[in-house]
């Protein structure tokens, strides 16, 4: 666990979540909740959208090009979408 | 949301977050502080082909979603058609109302729906204080709409408040009502837009409650909805909840019901027209080539308001705000809470009197005549000769 974060699970970007690449990363809009999100690096929104893929966010992470040093922000920023339930843990069958 | 995103946001994004779209000035109520003087249809309003080939773009933008409104939009025939095209094409609505056409049946249908989202509008907790803004019976229409909305099961639907001197007491018994109906209260700023011109200076938060909403909203802002309605205000203190700066033509804009593209929907008026969604290219051109729209994200010069040392907090308040009442643009706010915009407003009444709204599709009363008027000659057979 990284601030509150398992890094190690496999997540993903909920399916009711729109993506709006910007010059400065991205806006997520979640359509069940309404809310309104930013990314605040285009690095984040490629891990963003490696999750789905990867068998953890850790090595979204890593695809991603994030170093071992800076994933403790990645963790954070991964922490608060999944509050605000932008990204959920997926289950592996 | 940190200043660095805020710097970010004045250079202007590739579409808007928070786009909105008045379906028509035809309205069944006649608010005194109506920003867009609706009342009456305009002949010139979009079709439907032309509003499907407006969400067509939206979709091509990723726009995520429309803020509806007009006028009262659910008065237009093809408004329904219009949100399902919208929804169909991943632009999910949001849409304000006044709840006339909210029944039994169009609240199932919205609370089945993952994509549309709806705000009823209501001016004070009690229908002494909402009607005197909004009308007779306005209170109730609405009450009826959210009692619909709840009873067919929709969460968090808005409960839109725009808050003046006489419901400014009311906050807490807003959120009481919204509460009741699990609904979410949004607050918004009363501007001197459309006829809202002439009912601000009676209506306008005193300084003494716009300190009081200040507070409120810092205790309460969290579930509170405000947009960038009361960046204004910072200088009390922390910066409140919402987007602390002037979205116009950054992050928001208004398409109104003929087409116009204007920089926010509190600035109806030629000196803020982007273009038109009409013209070659389409609304998409206009978010992103129109020279208005440029200077918009361009650094701002802060004016008489740079040697302020709350200048970065308030950024000189609302645009829109400033121009209606007549003051400069690179001025202080008029209800500046460190008091300039009062002291400017006071050497403003010794100037030309503020710029009128672009359009006004205000009701006007219709003047009965018994009988047949005579022809104002005699070979005139046609009754409409003269007018």
């Amino acid at each position: 666990m990284t601030g509150g974060f398992d890094l190690d699970r496999p997540w993903r970007l909920d399916e009711r979540v729109a993506v709006r690449p910007e010059p400065f990363g991205a806006l997520l809009y979640h359509f069940g909740t309404r809310q309104l999100s930013f990314l605040k690096s285009p690095t984040v929104l490629t891990v963003v959208r490696a999750l789905a893929d990867q068998p953890s966010a850790r090595a979204a992470c890593a695809q991603a090009g994030v170093r071992e040093g800076e994933l403790a922000a990645y963790a954070k920023a991964l922490a608060v979408l999944a509050e605000s339930k932008m990204i959920s843990e997926r289950t592996v069958p | 949301m940190t200043s660095q995103l805020t710097e970010l946001f004045e250079r202007g994004l590739d579409a808007p977050i928070c786009l909105t779209w008045e379906l028509t000035y035809a309205c069944n109520l006649a608010c005194v502080h109506c920003l867009s003087s609706s009342g009456r249809r305009d002949p010139g309003e979009l079709t439907t082909a032309e509003c499907e080939s407006v969400i067509d773009t939206l979709q091509r933008m990723q726009v995520f979603y429309v803020n509806i409104g007009g006028g009262e939009p659910t008065v237009r025939p093809d408004f329904w058609h219009l949100v399902e095209y919208s929804t169909a094409h991943q632009v999910g609505v949001k849409f304000s109302t006044n709840g006339v056409k909210i029944d039994a049946e169009a609240a199932r249908w919205l609370a089945a729906s993952d994509y549309v989202d709806v705000q009823i509008s209501l001016d004070g907790a009690t229908a002494e204080v909402n009607d005197a803004v909004r009308g007779p019976g306005s209170y109730e229409t609405a009450r009826r709409a959210m009692g619909h909305l709840t009873a067919a099961g929709f969460r968090g639907f808005k409960l839109s408040v725009v808050v003046t001197r006489h419901n400014i007491p009311q906050l807490g018994q807003f959120r009481r009502i919204a509460d009741e109906h699990g609904a979410q209260l949004r607050l918004t700023r009363l501007r001197p837009s459309g006829r809202g011109a002439d009912a601000w200076p009676s209506l306008h938060p005193t300084a003494d409650q716009q300190r009081e909403l200040y507070d409120w909203l810092c205790e309460h802002g969290e579930r509170v909805l405000t947009g960038d309605s009361f960046f204004h205000l910072s200088p009390y203190g922390k910066p409140l909840p919402g987007l602390n700066m002037c979205g116009a033509g950054r992050v928001v804009c208004l398409i109104d019901p003929v087409g116009d593209v204007y920089a926010c929907p509190f600035a109806i008026h030629e000196n803020f027209l982007a273009g038109s969604v009409r013209q070659p290219g389409g609304f998409a051109a206009v978010w992103r080539d129109a020279p208005l729209f440029a200077a918009l994200r361009e650094p701002q010069t802060g004016g008489a308001c740079r040697s302020c040392g709350h200048y970065d907090s308030c950024r000189g308040g609302c645009m829109a705000a400033k121009f209606f009442t007549g003051l400069p643009l690179d001025g202080p706010d008029p209800e500046c809470v460190r008091g300039y915009g009062e002291a400017a407003l006071a050497t403003a009444d010794r100037r030309p009197p503020p710029p009128r709204p672009g359009a006004d599709h205000s009701h006007r009363p219709v003047p009965v005549t018994i009988g047949r008027r005579p022809p104002r000659r005699a070979c005139d057979q046609d009754p409409l000769v003269g007018h």
